[in-house]
């Protein structure tokens, strides 16, 4: 995973270039929360461009960052989510609660 | 080998974390002979991906064992069974619920489940606590298109 703090915008950016399975999971939690309390960002965005396989342990890393990050009064979005990946967040509800920038899909 | 399936194939590995890719890229693989459209193959792959993460965090908790993956191929169908020597599950109805968890604590989404049931056209949970589990799922792979029409016109010739 590689992270991009914007200081003038607040924003995090957390470009995942792994598969989110239960194998990967516990390393991008980890350096995830580290930025995140670093930085305390207004938005924190999660960049799907690179994740070509995800399964329900993304599910409970994308939940946990949400609650971490709406804590910390910050709002959390994803984009360029696959058809695959959408397909388990449509699922799962997390499509109710969290924002997917329909934008950067194109 | 006597077999009543055109094609067999059986997988036996660790319950290592990073076998759960291995596991699933290999199903896609032996899958991929059905001519699966991209779509069918993620809906395999995750399937897989679920079922043998339960193996390791549910079934063995972490420790080492032995998941086996069996593989079927009968005319369109693919049948996939997963399985463990861990500690069973005791409710499978209440595994099996959407968003339930034994481990809440891991941050498990407790979708598992409802993911292979969702993917996959059939799913089959057998377990005896303290033997193992074993996790059996069909897909029918849809012939496309193409290869329909093909069929027709040559049924309206004959």
């Amino acid at each position: 995973m590689e992270s991009n703090y914007l200081k003038e915008d607040k924003t995090l950016v957390l470009k995942i270039t792994e598969e989110l399975d239960h194998h990967m999971v516990e390393k991008i939690r980890r350096k995830a929360d580290y930025e995140i309390e670093r930085h305390i960002p207004r938005k924190v965005i999660f960049d799907f461009n690179q994740v070509s396989f995800m399964d329900s342990a993304g599910i409970g890393l994308i939940l946990g960052r949400y609650k971490n990050i709406t804590m910390l009064g910050g709002k959390l979005e994803l984009k360029n989510v696959n058809e695959q990946v959408t397909k388990i967040l449509k699922m799962s509800g997390v499509t109710k609660l969290i924002e997917i920038n329909k934008e950067a899909c194109a | 080998m006597l077999t009543k399936y055109d094609n067999e194939m059986k997988l036996e590995f660790l319950s290592k974390s990073c076998n759960e890719a291995f596991a699933r890229i290999a199903v896609a693989a032996f899958a991929s002979q059905l001519d699966p459209t991209i779509e069918e193959i993620a809906d395999i792959k995750t399937a897989v991906s679920e079922a043998v993460t339960n193996c390791i965090i549910h079934g063995y908790e972490n420790t080492q064992g032995i998941i086996k993956v069996h593989g079927m191929i009968k005319n369109n169908d693919i049948i996939i069974e997963i399985s463990d020597s861990g500690v069973g599950i005791e409710d499978i109805n209440m595994a099996k619920e959407p968003l339930y968890t034994s481990k809440p604590n891991l941050e498990r989404s407790g979708m598992g489940f409802t993911i292979m049931q969702s993917f996959m056209d059939e799913l089959n949970i057998e377990s005896v606590v303290n033997l193992g589990t074993k996790v059996t799922m069909k897909k029918s792979i849809k012939q496309n298109l193409k290869d329909t029409n093909d069929q027709n016109n040559i049924c309206i010739t004959a």
